[in-house]
């Protein structure tokens, strides 16, 4: 039986051969501490290097947020290689598309982190890497010892020729393994079973540099003759510069230039966030001040009068009329009106900040018809295409690398600050680094979408669900984009085939989108971290309010294992018993119903994210004076197959802390057209004491497909948390954040 | 003219005395371990060792750094070879995701383990307070624990 080639393509292998014919790495620097005995070593393809001394590179195509990408793609390399992790270095790739008679194609596979698809994309591709470099080197050494390709085998960097009896290692049959023609058909993969890398703990690529200072991310770039730069953006959304002064800001120290930067009209797509005047320092601190000197008058624009307060009034309002019907199965309004009881409550998600500790920065130098760019993105593609955006250079000829990056979170999906960087350096013809202070990254943002929810369900005598709408009013984040129609706005705000779509079988969904002048993009599982709120605190007053247990109601919804189609990211399908046994799991290890003393409860929350799910049990302690404490915590997650398992359990550590910071405590509010957050001290994120000593995280495997990790942590954090304070209280948190709702209780 | 000891070294800075000495770390000394977050000292990524102590130096002008003995992550370990035992610690726990904060995380802890060689979870509580964004907390507290340990082994064999 023959396998095609899913993903690895033949001319994408053939490229690498090709560009090794010409400069082809035989005879790798033999006084690197090499053993010159061992052999000459060789690059077979892009991604696989082998060294004079056995040692292995294997390349890294995806950006380093913080997933651990940089570790799993490279061992799943290494796994079908057949070499000692130990043995594997691992160095970082540039950007590689290739120009085409119809635009740009990828040259070392799709290159871009988000969704949670970093490894799921890669999963199939980067096996073959490794499989068909391990083909390539059994098939020198059958053409070396003039054997059948079935003489020979291998064991961590050896090739074994059995009728020989000998070991060869693959450095010594690389420089041939490189020379030959790849295969029509894919070499077969491991199984798992098999696995000696993959699915166990491996030491993490780049951890002894981080935690000695030696890792460099974007904001470390230093090049020569670089220049430093800052913006000051218009504070106002949508506001613009009028005019400016910069006789005090060009007399600082070290100050070069300044100069204005257009920013978007209203309305028009991003390609920069905002308006400003740029100044170009020697230094960053010399920029800064300079920036403060400067004098500014603000064309104030069209959401001048913008403000938090009017856009939930507007909210409000828009949920007493009808919106826009986006799915309606079943009989819906019939099934309402036989209900033996009907369930109203609204539940408010607001705007939030990414807040990367890496506040964004970019290094670019611009000449005549080159661009180099260098910046911690999630999204290099998106990186070429602002460059070109901007400066006009064909994208062939714009050179991006990508640094680890100090935190993602959705925010660098957006290459706004690379445009930037592209401009200035455009102008003043210096190579430069843009930096961004953590103002300027709290105030200008791609902010979550806030929206407020209305959910209503109708019950039958014996408390089945049996009509459920969610109506939502929120800033759709697909405005300003291009080719986006107004019907289509509701698009990134409700996942039609969520929980519980077909399980109640009578369900409608209804969107009202809201303007406000804040930018919108994706922030860490998107609409996710709403829905699952919403929906998994409403299942929870549903069964309050029928005198059902929260827990069983959610088991019975939840049901049996069956797979439903679900046709948004993370399908094709969806399978609820997946919940179940989640959900069961969690609710065992914290001990569900053990009678808890007052002012103690649990909660519990499901959900399916992106193809992965997961489940919380929270326990909580709430004092006479309100003050809240998370007692205990209990994660688990399910996804498929864990192929690095330290990354998954610290996704799901990470991405729960994640969701439980924002629920207690982080909002995005405007005033006069103006963000009102601008660091920390007013947007608290999570501290060590915060969070509980009692908390585990658990995987509990699937089958052999591995779904991404990346983001399945945070959704059922938050209604967990809610959950747990109702159980605890007898008061529903409806707005988040919670902030100081339980000090008025 | 500022004069200051930078990892054991003597170094002198001619620029604008109001310069933090983050700044002067990162952008004149090339010293880029150490990390920018805030500016207003909320987040503990610019955390060096300031004439022994945790201090973090986003805020602090240069001119306050005369004659004063600085270290940062990069000086932190006796050499390339010999960790620091909570550069090890964080390893073996392996503390970091996307690492940004992990610097001024190990700078706050080897500090505060010099304080506290055997703290609980409480003291680390009310002591640490570094920002991480990707939420290393659990592992964090983990690898204090094993820091002191680490540490305590370490002083013992001496």
């Amino acid at each position: 039986m023959t396998r095609t080639l899913l993903q690895l393509s033949r001319r994408q292998f053939l490229v690498g051969g090709a560009t090794m014919a010409g400069g082809f790495v035989v005879g790798l620097p033999l006084g690197l501490g090499a053993d010159p005995t061992v052999g000459n070593g060789g690059t077979i393809g892009f991604f696989v290097e082998i060294l004079g001394n056995g040692k292995v590179v294997i390349g890294s195509n995806q950006p380093e947020i913080g997933q651990g990408v940089r570790t799993a793609l490279p061992m799943l390399v290494a796994e079908e290689l057949d070499v000692a992790w130990e043995d594997v270095s691992v160095r970082p790739m540039p950007l590689g598309i290739v120009k085409t008679a119809d635009g740009y194609t990828w040259k070392y596979g799709g290159q871009g982190v988000g969704g949670s698809t970093g490894l799921t994309n890669n999963w199939t591709y980067m096996r073959e890497v490794g499989a068909m470099a391990r083909h390539q080197l059994l098939r020198a050494a059958a053409e070396k010892f003039k054997v059948s390709l079935d003489d020979c085998s291998t064991s961590r960097g050896h090739v074994f020729c059995q009728s020989h009896k000998r070991a060869i290692p693959y450095a010594e049959l690389a420089g041939a393994a490189a020379a030959l023609d790849m295969p029509d058909e894919a070499p077969p993969l491991k199984a798992i079973a098999d696995y000696r890398i993959v699915g166990k703990k491996q030491k993490t690529v780049d951890a002894r540099d981080i935690v000695t200072g030696k890792a460099t991310y974007g904001i470390d770039t230093q090049v020569e003759g670089m220049r430093y730069a800052v913006i000051a953006r218009c504070p106002i959304l949508n506001g613009r510069v009028r005019s400016f002064d910069d006789a005090d800001a060009r007399k600082v120290n070290g100050v070069l230039d300044v100069f204005k930067i257009d920013g978007p009209m209203p309305g028009e797509p991003y390609i920069i966030l905002a308006s400003g005047v740029a100044v170009v320092a020697d230094s960053t601190w010399s920029a800064i001040k300079g920036r403060r000197a400067l004098k500014i008058e603000w064309e104030p624009g069209p959401n001048a009068d913008d403000s938090s307060t009017r856009f939930w009034q507007e909210n409000e309002a828009a949920l007493e009329t009808n919106g826009q019907v986006v799915t309606d199965d079943g009989e819906f309004d019939n099934a309402m009106a036989s209900a033996d009881k009907i369930i109203t409550h609204r539940y408010r998600v607001p705007f939030v900040s990414h807040a990367p500790l890496e506040p964004q920065n970019c290094f670019a130098h611009v000449t005549e018809n080159h661009c180099r760019i260098i910046a911690p993105t999630q999204m290099p593609s998106g990186a070429s295409r602002a460059a070109n955006a901007v400066t006009g250079i064909p994208r062939e000829n714009i050179e991006v690398e990508f640094t680890r990056v100090g935190g993602g979170f959705g925010r660098r999906l957006s290459n706004d600050y690379v445009a930037e960087a592209a401009l200035i350096s455009k102008q003043t013809g210096w190579p430069i680094k843009l930096q961004w202070t953590r103002e300027d990254d709290m105030q200008h943002d791609f902010y979550r979408p806030g929206g407020l929810h209305e959910l209503r369900a109708g019950v039958d005598a014996d408390g089945n669900v049996t009509a459920w709408t969610q109506r939502l009013a929120s800033a759709s984040k697909h405005y300003r984009r291009p080719n986006k129609p107004d019907d289509g706005l509701w698009e990134p705000e409700l996942y039609p085939d969520d929980f519980p779509r077909r399980i109640v079988e009578n369900f409608r969904l209804e969107y009202f989108h809201n303007a406000i002048g804040l930018p919108r993009g994706s922030w860490r599982a998107p609409a996710h971290t709403a829905n699952a709120f919403v929906i998994q605190s409403f299942i929870d007053e549903i069964a309050h309010e029928t005198g059902q247990d929260p827990l069983q109601l959610r088991l019975a919804m939840f049901g049996e294992e069956r797979e439903l189609p679900y046709d948004g990211h993370g399908g094709p399908t969806f399978n609820p018993g997946r919940l179940t046994r989640l959900t069961k799991f969690v609710a065992k290890e914290i001990n569900y119903d053990r009678k808890r003393p007052a002012g103690t409860g649990v909660g519990i929350a499901a959900h399916f994210t992106f193809g992965g799910y997961a489940a919380h049990a929270i326990e909580v302690t709430v004092d006479k004076n309100g003050e809240l404490r998370i007692d205990r915590i209990v994660a688990a997650i399910d996804c498929g197959f864990a192929v690095h398992p330290q990354a998954v359990q610290a996704q799901l550590q990470g991405g729960t802390i994640d969701g439980l910071s924002t629920a207690l405590g982080l909002e995005i509010t405007v005033t006069d057209g103006r963000v009102d957050q601008s660091n920390f001290h007013d947007y608290p994120l999570m501290r060590i004491a915060d969070v509980p000593v009692e908390f585990e995280t658990h995987i509990l495997p699937y089958d052999d497909i591995p779904t991404g990790v990346g983001e399945m942590g945070i959704p059922s954090a938050a209604p967990a948390l809610t959950n747990a304070i109702f159980a605890a209280t007898g008061r529903r948190i409806r707005d988040l954040p919670l902030g100081a709702q339980l000090k008025s209780m | 003219m500022i004069s200051l000891k930078v990892n054991g070294e003597k170094v002198r800075f001619d620029g604008d005395e109001d310069t933090p000495l983050l700044w002067v770390l990162r952008d004149h000394l090339g010293l880029t371990g150490t990390k920018f977050g805030c500016g207003i000292g909320q987040c503990g990524a610019c955390t060096v060792h300031f004439n022994g102590r945790a201090q973090r130096s986003c805020m602090l002008p240069v001119a306050a750094a005369k004659d004063a003995t600085v270290t940062t992550i990069e000086a932190l370990s006796a050499g390339d070879h010999q960790l620091h035992p909570v550069q090890q610690a964080w390893l073996d726990i392996d503390v970091p995701q996307c690492g940004y904060c992990q610097a001024g995380q190990i700078m706050a802890t080897a500090d505060f383990l010099k304080r506290n060689p055997d703290p609980s979870d409480e003291d680390i509580d009310r002591d640490l307070s570094n920002l991480c964004r990707c939420g290393t907390y659990v592992r964090i507290r983990e690898a204090v624990h094993h820091a002191a340990r680490l540490a305590r082994k370490e002083s013992n064999d001496d």
